[in-house]
């Protein structure tokens, strides 16, 4: 088993009020095949046993597909790996002796709670608002009556891969949601299902996401730090749906 | 063993019991349902579901989950697929179809009346889902697609890529947020049940934690409804998400509920093997994958060539030598129990020696390495991703570990506990698989149970409740049980001891895994009855949590879960000691047959046991509910 030794710089921060500052700490004899995640856990280990508090960090089902966890590795959302968020990077992709700086999700609008954790609560709030389709329990017509291009389910599908997790936010100089909140439209927006609420819900949820996060300026960096490659695609339609739902006669919406 | 549990299962053919009982039951008409309060803990697919159904009828709900969000349940994991009845394949499927091999895969220890249900159910569960939006894969004519998954022989899996789970549960996730901005829901995030409130023998509300500021809150209602998920963490690595517990339905059973089968554990059999003692948990892979792979180990314990090094004659391909008519595909738990048997022989691979070859060297001869990438491209990337070893050039390495829980709170035919207003839903509940679930049936029963079963029977429930207010939050009953998680909570910080709580669950997980794991037997089922306490107390007295009540503390949440992983852990090894049988997911290894398969005792075992508790010191009281066959005949499975 190989092992690195390797110096880690945290933030930790004690409370949403507190102020907060890096501590360094050394990580040794890191066995590669370890996740990031159970490095810290060892890291965390180590604290217990000279009694020091471990450091909070968020995490769940570590498979990558529940977008619990993150951090920032050496001012990366999720770290140097493409498309892997922080609990599917291995430290075989680190060298021995790095330096390695971690630090909570930077955005306003995602409070520290405690050392690496945040609120990322506004994501659901834009959800709230109208990410959803509104069909009751029970008054659904058969599936096949429904037929759906494969093209259009896969490119839906593209958009429904979003984990939440709240990188793009982290990414983003300007701490925008727009690839979340329109992966989170366009699933809908772009299924027959979704046309009903197409525009209502559009209007509501770039609305709502505009009272937390700040402004696209299309960077780019929110689908370079996204660990399921949300293309940047789906904020140009959503940009397309918001201003022709601002033009449109609702009353004519089903005739589009 | 005393007493026999009454699940009210109503009378008639089974086809017709659903349907007779749905007009049977009472109502609540539309503008009473506005006075009833319910509370729904947990918020994976049957909470949510749930939650989200009963927000639509009227009722005043109040969500829990400990996450920071409802999309983050350990559904969301699940990747295979869901069954549904539906037939659009023309391949002879039928809801008694998926209702009989439910109930054959679930090696004829499940409640007839209520697989029925469910089948029926599944077809409903994909028009739900399809409407809300979820992606199901299509064909190119934009109508839904299917796939065969294990123990059937038509194709009934609908699937979304390799994430359904987390599919559904964002069409679950949008329906209960539509409720939120509804008002009819009112959610609760990184909120942790830490205790049930029992009044007059009714459940009327709960005692949380707030995971933030450390607060201790009780909450009352004319209903709890726990969806809560299963206890595989108690084997510390397992496939579960590193938050799944028990402590809900824990808390429920010390307040009465009984505890029905703990011993129904699964193992799967395609995971990734651990590589070093801080594994934090182990990653499943699709079955799918033993399609093409041959899975086999060196004869030569002492084997130190690479793979590819060594002869054909000097490789032991365990599972086509001993069952040539099923090979590689014999089921879950016939495949698990080889491996192991391998590994414990020292046969086994890899650095830490703990696993199997899973080889597809002659698929990729046969069909190319193309053909192999388009099946099966997306594990071998996550394969590589995890263990830095290329699958396409060596084989994979793989060891069974466990993934499901079977066993889980005793409902009857409602999905009501023993204890009257307490409703159990999805894994957490014991109604649905037996001793051993097939593929693809945990999404659809978490979601039946949510979407399609509940809404109907809470109202049977609280229809003659009409009129009667919730249980004041002031009341004694529920000062004292909030008193009660106060202790507990200063009992974990004042310890101040030498261990950290990961050390103790790991320590808990190896006894789990070596005594009532796998295969069991009487010898190792008495040791971990003997072990576990002991090393109980000693976490009562040396765990070392740090920091302090208020503010977030996830060390001070795990102690509290732990503690009730160790009383559920007790409680499996006793119940898999009574039930002197193998069946499905419990292998007792003097109940074999001659060819070394799961030999079932139907004349004393064909029963669920259901436990009571009597305290921490005092042995727990065993009920049991009789089991009835009377669409389905019991066979003995054979793979040969």
């Amino acid at each position: 088993m190989n092992t690195i030794n390797l110096t880690l710089e945290v933030w930790r921060q004690s409370g949403p009020a507190a102020d907060g500052g890096f501590v360094t700490y050394e990580a040794n004899d890191v066995a590669e095949d370890m996740s990031f995640l159970e490095m810290l856990d060892l890291v965390n280990e180590q604290l217990i046993a000279t009694g020091e508090e471990p450091i909070e960090f968020e995490s769940d089902c570590r498979e990558g597909i529940c977008g619990t966890c993150g951090v920032m590795i050496n001012g990366k959302a999720h770290g140097p790996e493409k498309a892997t968020a922080t609990c599917q990077l291995h430290m075989r992709k680190f060298d021995d002796g790095d330096h390695i700086v971690v630090e909570p999700w930077r955005a306003t609008s995602f409070p520290i709670i405690k050392d690496l954790a945040v609120d990322r609560s506004p994501l659901d709030d834009i959800v709230t608002a109208g990410g959803f389709i509104g069909v009751n329990t029970g008054s659904a017509p058969d599936a096949n009556l429904i037929p759906v291009p494969k093209e259009t389910a896969d490119a839906a599908f593209d958009a429904a891969a979003c984990i939440g997790c709240g990188a793009c936010v982290a990414a983003c100089p300007n701490s925008a949601a727009q690839l979340f909140t329109s992966a989170k439209i366009q699933h809908l927006n772009l299924l027959p299902q979704g046309q009903a609420e197409r525009w209502k819900r559009t209007e509501a949820m770039v609305e709502t996401m505009e009272q937390f996060f700040g402004s696209c300026t299309n960077h780019g960096e929110c689908t370079e730090a996204c660990p399921k490659e949300i293309p940047l695609d789906f904020i140009a339609y959503t940009n397309r749906d918001y201003v022709k739902s601002k033009i449109k006669n609702r009353k004519l919406a089903g005739q589009s | 063993m005393i007493g026999s549990l009454d699940p009210r299962v109503p009378d008639g053919p089974v086809a017709d019991k659903w349907t007779n009982h749905k007009f049977d039951m009472k109502l609540v008409n539309p503008a009473n349902k506005r006075k009833f309060e319910v509370i729904v803990v947990g918020t994976g697919l049957a909470g949510a579901s749930a939650a989200a159904s009963l927000g639509e009828l009227g009722y005043r709900v109040k969500a829990l989950t400990y996450h920071d969000s409802p999309r983050r349940a350990h559904s969301i994991s699940a990747q295979g697929g869901i069954n549904a009845a539906k037939n659009y394949q023309n391949d002879g499927d039928s809801v008694f179809r998926l209702f009989y091999d439910t109930v054959k895969g679930g090696d004829y220890r499940s409640r007839e009346a209520n697989v029925y249900r469910l089948a029926e159910a599944s077809v409903d569960i994909i028009d739900q889902a399809v409407a809300q939006g979820v992606p199901f894969a299509r064909e190119y004519g934009g109508l839904l697609d299917n796939r065969s998954f294990g123990g059937a022989q038509v194709s009934r899996t609908f699937y979304a890529r390799g994430q359904t789970g987390q599919q559904l549960l964002l069409g679950a996730y949008s329906a209960l947020m539509r409720q939120v901005a509804a008002g009819t829901v009112d959610l609760l995030t990184r909120t942790e049940m830490l205790d049930l409130v029992v009044e007059d023998g009714r459940a009327v509300g709960i005692v949380t934690r707030d995971l933030l500021t450390g607060e201790i809150a009780s909450h009352s209602a004319h209903a709890v409804v726990l969806a809560t998920g299963g206890y595989g963490n108690v084997y510390y690595l397992s496939t579960n998400a590193m938050a799944c517990n028990v402590t809900a339905a824990w808390r429920a059973h010390r307040r009465g509920a009984l505890f029905a089968n703990p011993c129904y554990t699964q193992i799967h059999p395609t995971c990734i093997p651990a590589s070093d003692e801080f594994q934090s948990k182990l990653t499943l892979m699709s079955e799918s994958l033993r399609n093409d792979g041959r899975i086999w180990v060196p004869r030569d314990p002492d084997e130190t060539r690479m793979a590819k090094d060594i002869p054909e004659a000097e490789r032991y391909y365990f599972l086509e030598e001993k069952y040539p008519a099923f090979g590689n595909l014999v089921p879950r738990d016939v495949a698990s129990r080889n491996a192991k048997t391998v590994v414990d022989q020292g046969l086994g691979v890899g650095p830490l020696k703990n696993g199997v070859y899973l080889d597809f060297a002659v698929a990729r001869e046969r069909d190319g390495v193309e053909s192999i990438r388009a099946k099966y491209g997306n594990l071998f990337d996550m394969y590589e991703r995890i263990t830095g070893e290329d699958p396409y050039e060596r084989p994979m390495r793989i060891y069974p570990a466990i993934h499901y829980t079977m066993g889980g709170l005793w409902v009857d035919y409602d999905l009501m506990s023993n204890v009257p207003g307490l409703f159990v839903l999805g894994e957490a509940n014991f109604s649905d698989h037996g001793a051993n679930r097939l593929g693809a049936s945990a999404l659809m029963q978490g979601l039946a149970d949510g979407y399609f079963v509940l809404p109907y029977t809470i109202g049977n429930y609280l229809a003659p409740l009409l009129g009667t207010n919730p249980l004041p939050t002031d009341h004694e009953s529920f000062r004292a049980v909030n008193a009660e998680v106060a202790e507990r909570t200063r009992h974990w910080l004042e310890i101040k001891g030498t261990r950290s709580v990961d050390w103790f669950h790991r320590e808990l997980g190896k006894i789990c895994w070596d005594n009532i794991g796998m295969a069991r037997n009487s010898a190792g089922l008495e040791k971990a009855l003997s072990e576990i306490p002991a090393l109980r107390e000693e976490f009562h007295a040396d765990v070392r949590i740090l920091g302090g009540d208020e503010g977030l503390n996830t060390s001070l949440e795990k102690a509290g879960r732990v503690s009730d992983f160790f009383e559920l852990a007790e409680l499996m090894a006793r119940d898999a000691l009574t039930r002197e049988e193998s069946c499905g997911g419990h292998f007792r290894e003097e109940s074999q047959t001659d060819e070394g398969e799961a030999l079932r005792d139907d004349d004393n075992f064909a029963h669920s046991a259901a436990w009571e508790w009597t305290g921490s010191d005092t042995e727990p009281i065993r009920h049991t509910e009789a089991l009835e066959f009377e669409n389905v005949a019991l066979t003995q499975r054979s793979y040969k």
